[in-house]
């Protein structure tokens, strides 16, 4: 029969079509050794790679690889050390001078002086150039006038920056921050080489720093290979040949592709496959807290969620979440019930304490009895508001609600609220449209108390987006600002921290741990309390 | 004919225009992009003002989509949220997905057409049972289930493919892809083809070929699918438009770089250039598709004319 024939050519052409599938690929020959290279799943950044542009994991893989700034977090503490910084000095917490080290360099030979950080900040703080850490460098003198609320700037540079010579330079602060030199390792902070504003479309295109890497090629939204510096002047050489970053259209795929052999490194195990993950990777499965807190905000611009007495009702609600239970069934233990409103991976020494105590803790009784007398929920019913896109947001969501509902014995007690997409969701938040408890998450910039505070309940604060206010917790944060003693400070940032316990500012949920996991052919792989892998010190078997 | 070709070009136009104004404020009803893009914490007003006006979000929405159609007609279809001119974004995704579209189309009129006129032709015995069967298999499974099978076996368990397609998307790592991509519609074309065979299989002018002497392979492909294929070749033509904006799914599961990434990129981060640029492209694909598949009638059937 004719048609069978043609069948049969069919058949026969798509097996041998498979087989040349088969036979194709095989791009990765690094090697082993010093000098092979690891390949690591990535995501597309969501902005174009500046220092002060970047404020999303995807882009700040990449900068903390091509990049060092004057302090360098430790990957397993998060102690703030000094990197570029030779010395950085203050007598009255406003006032700092700071020394650069001699002899580093850019990748492009040229020296980083006290000038490649001054005018790098200049240019991050200005308005005109659309940075969106810009606020990062709120707390420099002069920063209202390149950076106003509202109209043109009416200056071009911070006044509170001097350059002294070569190697010194001057930052005079508009208020006491003693703890400003623990901020300096944050990214946005970085030096900039003069090539980046001579040809800033080819900077971006190919970006120079003065990390232990250094961008080999870069294909927008699909692939950026990192070589390893060999001039690299600091301590902590690349223990690698180089890194290559592939864009996944989905981590699902990315662990599909690891657990096929065909990549080393992938830092998001997604939540579908955690239930398999140890099966798959064995030990070489990474699940270690980050600098990343869940909370769930209130309305505090809604009169119906302003009344006084309502404190009862808020520590009323956080009593009547199974925190253990949620995060055991829903995220597989990869985050850890909360206690209190900073993180674990400050430690002891950096603020982390059980603030929150009995008021974080599963008690149906007790929370049913304090929403009681807290007034009752506003309403007869709240509505939890989450973005449905990303995140497996809408489990843990019902499931809060679940357990508030079953606490309170009502079930009309609370809903979840999706909203479509990320941008929609951050639109009803920052203009206040949410009449009712809404998600929110916070992931440190450095890891210090004042980080988990300030921005998110300091009134009228950048991140404060539930509109919280008391006047003593803001008293307090001040005051621990201006202490130059750390431990001092700390203790009193602490103090602040039991006042927003004592009105539930916010309901923390859970802590969020880093998770990845690595192939057979890579070795000493870790995350650093921002969750991103510490690449540099990865090892090719 | 001529005349009827002119007279079509013209029709797009206002389709044209229509299509993508309702893109235009379906994207913009979502509200302001700009608060997506400073992550968790609110921009600071200033910024978000300077990013606004950048990307020319602060003007009426008419007014932005006049600016946004005259800019289209000099080739520039504005710049995506990471800096990139979302030009080259198409320039990147559109050759990727047209590979993989071509693969599935392949796939479509190879393997599909095949098998319908193998099934037309022996209706009621067991291979057309078979077959039957195998199609209503492959219907009722979705594509990301296939999908998600197809990489886990032959990408994890027997390492014939890789399971993720490279940046460079090359024809023979699209063969698979392309396969789950096409199998919902091949099920249909076997379908179809099955149909219009086993129907003009009885038809008067196959009768007179037939008792003409012809040889059986000269009716079957001269006579037979020749006239079979006018609601296959439709079906096809329609396809081809179905395939590229549909391609989401599997371009996400086998990690392809194509259009529907860049897509579902643009709808995540709300980027209305981005989603228009390339619904605008989609359209003109699909309506010039539909402009092929009503010239093609005219070659397959000499009775069609157009006037």
């Amino acid at each position: 029969m004719r048609g069978a024939t043609h069948a049969k050519w069919a058949a026969l052409a798509t097996a041998v079509a498979l087989a040349a599938t088969a036979c194709g690929g095989g791009d990765d020959s690094g090697g082993g050794g010093a000098n092979g290279t690891v390949s690591s799943s990535w995501g597309d950044p969501q902005n174009p790679l500046e220092p002060a542009n970047t404020n999303e994991v995807q882009g700040g893989k990449v900068l903390s690889m091509i990049f060092r700034g004057l302090k360098q977090y430790d990957p397993k503490t998060g102690a703030a050390n000094n990197m570029l910084a030779e010395k950085i000095e203050t007598t009255d917490s406003t006032n700092f001078t700071i020394t650069v080290k001699d002899g580093w360099t850019f990748s492009n030979g040229e020296k980083v002086t006290a000038k490649s950080f001054v005018d790098a900040w200049n240019y991050g703080a200005h308005l005109k150039n659309n940075q969106k850490n810009a606020y990062f460098f709120g707390y420099i003198e002069g920063y209202s006038q390149v950076h106003p609320d509202k109209g043109e700037p009416t200056a071009a540079t911070l006044s509170g920056l001097k350059v002294v010579n070569d190697s010194t330079f001057t930052v005079k602060l508009s208020q006491k921050f003693s703890t400003f030199p623990d901020t300096l390792g944050y990214v946005a902070f970085a030096p900039l080489p003069q090539a980046f504003y001579d040809d800033h479309a080819g900077w971006l295109s190919k970006p120079v720093g003065n990390g232990p890497y250094t961008v080999d090629s870069y294909a927008k939204g699909s692939q950026m290979v990192l070589k390893k510096w060999d001039g690299y002047p600091g301590t902590d050489k690349a223990q690698n040949g180089g890194i290559t970053l592939k864009v996944y259209t989905d981590n699902n795929t990315a662990y599909t592709d690891l657990t096929a052999g065909n990549l080393d490194l992938v830092d998001d195990i997604p939540a579908s496959q955690l239930k398999n993950v140890s099966a798959d990777l064995g030990d070489r499965y990474i699940n270690t807290p980050a600098g990343i807190i869940q909370t769930l905000a209130f309305p505090f611009y809604d009169p119906a969620w302003n009344k006084p007495g309502q404190e009862k009702l808020r520590t009323g609600l956080s009593m009547a979440i199974d925190r253990k239970q949620i995060t055991q069934t829903i995220f597989q233990n990869t985050r850890t019930p909360a206690q209190d409103w900073t993180s674990p991976v400050l430690g002891a020494e950096g603020g982390f304490k059980d603030i929150c105590a009995a008021s974080c803790v599963y008690n149906p009784t007790e929370a049913k009895k304090l929403v009681a007398e807290g007034g009752g929920i506003p309403g007869g019913t709240m509505k939890i508001s989450y973005n449905a896109d990303t995140g497996s947001h809408k489990e843990w969501v019902d499931a809060v609600c679940n357990s508030i509902n079953r606490a309170l014995g009502n079930n009309k007690a609370c809903v979840g609220n999706p909203i479509g997409t990320f941008a929609d969701y951050r639109n009803q938040v920052t203009q206040s449209k949410l009449n009712g408890p809404f998600r929110a998450g916070w992931q440190m910039d450095y890891p210090l108390i004042q980080n988990f505070l300030q921005p998110l309940y300091f009134t009228g604060a950048s991140s404060n987006d539930g509109k919280y206010t008391n006047p003593e917790f803001d008293k307090l944060v001040n005051q621990a600002n201006a202490e130059t003693d750390t431990t001092k400070a700390v203790g009193l940032f602490q103090q602040a921290e039991t006042v927003l316990k004592n009105d539930m500012g916010a309901i923390p949920l859970w802590y969020q741990n880093g998770s990845a996991g690595y192939s057979e052919q890579v070795e000493n792989v870790m995350l650093n309390p921002f969750s991103v892998p510490v690449y540099d010190q990865i090892k090719v078997k | 004919m001529g005349r009827y070709v002119i007279r079509r070009l013209l029709q797009m136009i206002p389709v044209f225009f229509g299509a993508t104004l309702l893109i235009f404020l379906m994207v913009n009803v979502m509200g302001d992009p700009i608060a997506g893009l400073c992550g968790d914490r609110a921009c600071d007003p200033a910024t978000a003002a300077q990013l606004q006006k950048e990307f020319g979000l602060d003007k009426p929405v008419w007014q932005q989509y006049l600016i946004y159609m005259g800019n289209v007609f000099t080739g520039d279809f504005g710049t995506a949220f990471n800096g990139q001119p979302v030009t080259e974004l198409m320039a990147s995704a559109f050759p990727v997905t047209i590979r993989l579209t071509i693969v599935a189309i392949f796939f479509e009129i190879v393997i599909g057409i095949s098998l319908g006129v193998l099934t037309g032709l022996k209706r009621g015995r067991p291979v057309d049972t078979t077959v039957l069967l195998l199609t209503l298999v492959v219907l009722s499974i979705p594509t990301f289930v296939t999908g998600l099978l197809v990489q886990l076996l032959l990408g994890v368990k027997w390492g014939w493919i890789k399971p993720a397609v490279s940046p460079e998307a090359p024809f023979n790592e699209l063969i698979v892809p392309g396969l789950v991509l096409a199998s919902v519609s091949l099920a249909y074309v076997t379908r179809l083809t099955r149909t219009s065979i086993a129907e003009n299989k009885r038809a008067d002018y196959v009768r007179t070929a037939v008792a003409k002497g012809l040889p059986r392979r000269r009716v079957i492909t001269r006579h037979l699918l020749r006239n079979s294929l006018i609601p296959v070749v439709t079906f096809i033509g329609a396809d081809i438009g179905a395939l590229m904006g549909g391609a989401i799914v599997t371009e996400r599961i086998f990690n392809i770089h194509g259009v529907g990434y860049q897509l579902y990129q643009g709808i995540v981060r709300q980027n209305t250039q981005t989603v228009v640029g390339f619904v605008t492209i989609l359209v003109l694909v699909f309506l010039l598709a539909n402009l092929l598949v009503d010239l093609l009638y005219a070659v397959l059937d000499p009775r069609i004319r157009y006037a």
